[in-house]
């Protein structure tokens, strides 16, 4: 399974969200890649991706991904995004 | 190595900025007198915004403040800015801000235990209004755990 974490500069906000969607893999006891990047290389890196993480701001530039894009309001909120990668994670079968 | 040194150069409290971009501007040029950016990097951070809208405000109050890596980066740097009166970036949640943390990186790869560092800190959701309120440069030093 991949995550990928997406903001505009990719090594800020999507970095913050690398960070505490790890954690959030480690307390739900699952095991994903988790990669940040900026919006530019979103198409490269997102291919195989099951989720992306992100500010609302870029999903117009996400676009159409066959990952679920999920919208995280508050980066630091570690029940939030643990909540988000467990709704998307925790039910979908092992590959 | 967790987050960069924070001098009394690069805290700025109580400040006043009338709009989002004077705000970015004070914690970019904390970063400049510190000594870890040049002016273009400031530039580079209101860029950011500019170009992608108000994501920087990454949590409630609080407005992650940077640019990507290069040859405005003259070292890894940490800048904190309070603001008197609230300022608007604009964020559909997480509005008004009322402090600025600004991030130099000198290069991606080391940059991730830096933040590291700062999302520990920050999933403290008290961090924040303890920032917006401190007095000193050494009451922040304390509440973000960094040295001078």
């Amino acid at each position: 399974m991949k995550i990928v974490t997406i903001c505009g500069a990719g090594i800020g906000s999507s970095a913050i969200l690398k960070v505490n969607a790890e954690k959030a893999l480690a307390t739900l006891g699952l095991s994903a890649e988790v990669v940040a990047a900026d919006v530019a290389s979103v198409r490269e890196v997102s291919d195989d991706a099951n989720v992306i993480l992100t500010s609302q701001e870029f999903v117009e530039a996400i676009g159409t991904t066959y990952a679920e894009v999920i919208v995280i309001r508050n980066h630091f909120d570690q029940s939030e995004i643990t909540a988000a990668v467990e709704r998307s994670l925790g039910e979908s079968p092992a590959p | 190595m967790g987050l960069p040194p924070l001098s009394d150069d690069a805290v700025v409290l109580g400040a006043s900025a009338p709009s989002w971009r004077d705000a970015l501007r004070l914690a970019g040029g904390a970063l400049v007198r510190s000594g870890a950016t040049t002016d273009a990097y400031t530039d580079a951070m209101v860029a950011m915004v500019e170009e992608h809208g108000p994501y920087i405000v990454i949590s409630p109050g609080l407005a992650f403040a940077h640019a990507r890596p290069g040859d405005s980066v003259l070292r890894d740097g940490l800048s904190v800015v309070t603001l008197a009166q609230p300022v608007a970036f604009g964020h559909p949640h997480n509005d008004p801000v009322d402090v600025v943390l600004g991030l130099a990186v000198a290069g991606v790869g080391t940059h991730l235990e830096s933040i590291g560092a700062i999302a520990n800190l920050f999933n403290d959701a008290t961090v924040t209004s303890r920032l917006a309120a401190a007095r000193t440069p050494d009451e922040v030093r304390e509440i973000m755990g960094v040295s001078a």
